[in-house]
């Protein structure tokens, strides 16, 4: 029998033009990115992300998606079969020491890869609210206010030093350079200058308030629940207003400012005597945030429970705020299952709901709680406006 | 290259003829360093798309910028067989490298479990893996990326379990049990009825016996699955089917593994040593090659705790062939697959020529030799590859009301499932099967555990 004989084919060029495992892997990170934007709530409540936010991503780490198989389970002995010298019984590498366990912990699955996906916080929020369907916040129309700021605007061969514009002068000195013969490096000539110019701009400003009930009845999960609240509000409102300030309150039996590092891990104790922040607030409003030209938001979080003998106080201060702020949110933040009734904030806030004030009320047990509370205040507050 | 590498192999296949290798022709290309690292991850060069593909690729390029892992070709048998060869490979490599291919080109078309999956799948795996992967692809397109993946994840998951000992088109099961044929008439029988005795009512008629669904513990998951789901579609069963032969192909691959390494490596240094048409300094790299991929260990080490496939079978090959002759080896060559060429040719002498040990690794790093004990050693070494590598899992039952029951031979295995993977599994099949899915194993205390999705 003769066989065809083997030969060198000719190349099929097409190998090139298509990469079957790139296209597989682009399939796998958008299934990261999906799983991801899930979890967005957890994922985003770790650190301080409200202000830490300059660069404006978020690094989320993560492992890469298993297909699962079947396998049995893992011994905590692993044999094989191994080749070269070495009698039975014979130690041929030796265990770690504890400090480098330690520091082999994560990832103990050996050769493990990992990577980390860059999510823009922007997009995020932007996501968010196209998935919520949320409407945009609509500004005070008083709160429009013209406002004049320098602005950066053309350029000048004379000017402070502070303004000068490396990449315009170099480029100067290339243009002159290439013209001349022997030239000198740098001149007085190529010098450029940025110029500012007056403008006025319309401000549009927000400021949010931010208070907290650290009392010692708030527990750790509380908090996290209320922070993460307090991050997603903070987002909608950044993505309608060109500049946000926020102010970062907490109270027990009084109230403070705080910055937002210490603002997580304030914890007093004693009873809670809300009207202190609410108090607070009012003062701030008056001295820093004058609410004819502030967009103004306070979101307030607490498990509810305020002194008895402070209620009517609390309820003065909180209708006087009412009436100046664009909005005023409540999250009653509770771990456990069992309310036996409403609590005296709640019925503050049904009240002045009762009265037409913008405020809205909700309760967060559990991250997934984080979505609806955003839903309710960002739908009530347009409706409010509207 | 191309020129000297096409007389290189012009000159090696008449030596390779007349030292018996029986083979068909080989096509060879080469190929970018890219489509191999594919190759390499996909098991084809073209095949269905699916995102754990994707992650392998990954750790693919990883391994390969480490300089942990190269690869030099693959070859698909077939008539003709295909292999592809790196370009960026150097002449001398890719010499060796061919020989190498004439060795496996022998093997896959002597080797009993080869030359069956091509009987039955006829000889072009590339392009029947390119049919399914174009039929996949318009599925795709025309029911969305969500619902193909959600088959392909159930099916890929269960790419293992297939029972390798049926065909390849396997008919369902019968519906009804065979008629009990009357017992024949002997002496005996016919004395028996003769006996004087009351008149017998007739007897009734025995209506025939449904056979239940499955009749026997069924292995095949894939197959069963396709066959059987209630409400599969059709295409949706075609890339069950589809994965299934794909999956009976890559089995010879796997269970000969050392067998066609070692025969092929074999083969390469026996033409290259035979082939005076080659240049002294050629036949020099290309040994030095050889002995890179052929070793026992890494360059510097003492010892490797795994068995280097290609030394291993190499080794083993040679022993054989010293010992029994060629004929014998292709005798072995024929019959064998990876389980009677280690238990039935690795002898004592061998094992402590090679070195051979058992070990055992702890979770806190301490690796200890453990046995040099021969029986110990093949079975170590053979361990991995028991049920193509997958726990040995069935499907037990298929009740009215739908629900799929699987059940984990434990006692077989010698422990129970990972639970976490099994669950996933699960989820994974269920999605496909449409009904509730359970799977009976046993915990990490051996107590009895239901999973169920």
């Amino acid at each position: 029998m003769t066989e065809r004989p083997s030969r060198i084919m000719a190349e099929t060029p097409w190998y090139e033009l298509f990469s079957r495992g790139a296209r597989d892997w682009l399939r796998h990170d958008q299934k990261v990115r999906d799983a991801v934007r899930s979890r967005l709530p957890e994922l985003l409540s770790a650190g301080d992300l409200i202000t830490n936010s300059e660069n404006r991503t978020v690094l989320v780490p993560v492992r890469f998606l298993e297909h699962a198989r079947f396998r049995l389970a893992e011994h905590d002995v692993h044999s094989g079969a191994g080749q070269g010298k070495g009698e039975p019984g014979q130690v041929l590498r030796p265990a770690r020491s504890d400090d480098e366990q330690g520091a082999r912990e994560p990832g103990t699955e050996g050769s493990e890869v990992r990577f980390v996906l860059e999510l823009k916080l922007d997009e995020i929020v932007d996501w968010l609210w196209e998935e919520l369907k949320l409407p945009d916040l609509k500004p005070k129309r008083s709160a429009a206010l013209d406002e004049p700021d320098y602005i950066r605007e053309g350029w000048d061969k004379r000017g402070p030093r502070a303004r000068l514009d490396r990449r315009r002068t170099v480029k100067e000195a290339v243009k002159r350079r290439a013209m001349q013969e022997a030239p000198l490096a740098f001149t007085n000539d190529d010098l450029r200058f940025r110029q500012l110019v007056r403008r006025s701009t319309p401000a549009i400003n927000a400021a949010v308030i931010f208070a907290l009930d650290v009392s010692g009845s708030m527990q750790e999960a509380q908090r996290r629940l209320a922070k993460t609240f307090f991050f997603f509000a903070l987002q909608g409102i950044r993505r309608q207003y060109a500049k946000v300030e926020t102010v970062f309150l907490a109270h027990a039996v009084e109230a403070w400012e705080f910055s937002e590092e210490q603002f997580f891990q304030v914890s007093g104790d004693g009873g809670t005597v809300a009207s202190s922040a609410f108090r607070v607030a009012g003062e701030l409003l008056e001295k820093r945030y004058d609410p004819s030209r502030y967009n103004a938001y306070l979101f307030y979080a607490s498990d509810g429970d305020n002194a008895g003998e402070d209620r009517a106080s609390a309820a003065q201060a909180l209708a006087a705020l009412a009436a100046e702020l664009n909005y005023v949110g409540y999250v009653e933040t509770s771990v456990s299952a069992f309310h036996p009734r409403e609590t005296q904030i709640a019925e503050l806030f049904a009240a002045l709901k009762g009265k037409d004030l913008p405020v809205g009320a909700v309760r967060l047990e559990s991250l997934e709680d984080v979505w609806n509370a955003i839903r309710i205040f960002f739908r009530e507050q347009a409706a409010q406006s509207a | 290259m191309t020129d000297a590498l096409g007389e290189y192999i012009a000159a090696l296949e008449p030596l390779a003829r007349r030292l018996g290798l029986d083979y068909h022709g080989v096509d060879f290309e080469l190929v970018p360093a890219s489509l191999m690292t594919e190759i390499a991850v996909y098991g084809l060069p073209v095949r269905m798309p699916h995102w754990s593909f994707g992650v392998r690729y990954i750790h693919q390029l990883v391994r390969q910028s480490m300089g942990h892992s190269r690869i030099f070709e693959v070859m698909f048998p077939g008539n003709p067989c295909h292999a592809f060869l790196m370009d960026g490979n150097t002449l001398p490599e890719n010499t060796l490298v061919a020989a190498h291919v004439l060795g496996h080109a022998d093997f896959s078309r002597n080797n009993a479990l080869f030359a069956r999956f091509h009987e039955m799948a006829g000889s072009n795996i590339i392009e029947m893996a390119a049919a399914h992967a174009r039929r996949i692809d318009r599925a795709i397109e025309e029911f969305g990326q969500q619902r193909v993946e959600t088959v392909l994840d159930a099916a890929l998951a269960l790419e293992s379990h297939v029972d390798v000992d049926r065909p390849l088109h396997r008919e369902p099961y019968p519906a009804h049990a065979p008629e009990r044929k009357a017992p024949a008439k002997d002496a005996f029988r016919e004395r028996f009825e003769r006996l004087p005795r009351e008149a017998q009512p007739e007897p009734p008629p025995v209506p025939r016996q449904r056979l239940p669904v499955p009749p026997h513990p069924e292995w095949d998951l894939l197959w069963f699955i396709a066959q059987y789901a209630p409400d599969l579609e059709q295409w949706e069963r075609d890339v069950f089917l589809a994965v299934r032969a794909e999956s009976l192909y890559f089995y010879p691959v796997f269970a000969c593994q050392i067998m066609n390494e070692g025969w092929a490596s074999y083969w390469h240094a026996r033409l290259l040593r035979e082939a005076d048409f080659l240049p002294q300094d050629l036949y020099l790299q290309a040994i030095k090659s050889h002995s890179d991929v052929v070793r026992p260990f890494a360059a510097g080490e003492q010892s490797a705790l795994a068995v280097n496939p290609y030394h291993f079978g190499f080794t083993l090959w040679e022993h054989i062939v010293e010992k029994h002759g060629m004929e014998r080896a292709r005798e072995v060559c024929r019959d064998e697959d990876d389980f009677g060429f280690v238990r039935n040719y690795l002898d004592r002498e061998l094992a402590e020529k090679m070195d051979l040990f058992t070990y055992q690794a702890r979770s806190d790093g301490e690796v200890l030799v453990t046995s040099r004990d021969l029986d110990a050693v093949r079975e170590a070494i053979l361990a991995p590859k028991f049920n193509y590598g997958a726990p040995r899992i069935a499907i037990a039952e298929f009740r009215p009301d739908g629900t799929l029951v699987l059940s984990h031979d434990h006692a077989g295995d010698g422990r129970g499932l990972d639970v976490a993977r099994a669950n996933k599994v699960l989820e994974y099949v269920q999605r496909v099967w449409r009904r509730p899915v359970r799977l009976v194993t046993t915990g990490g205390l051996r107590e009895p555990l239901e999973l169920a999705a």
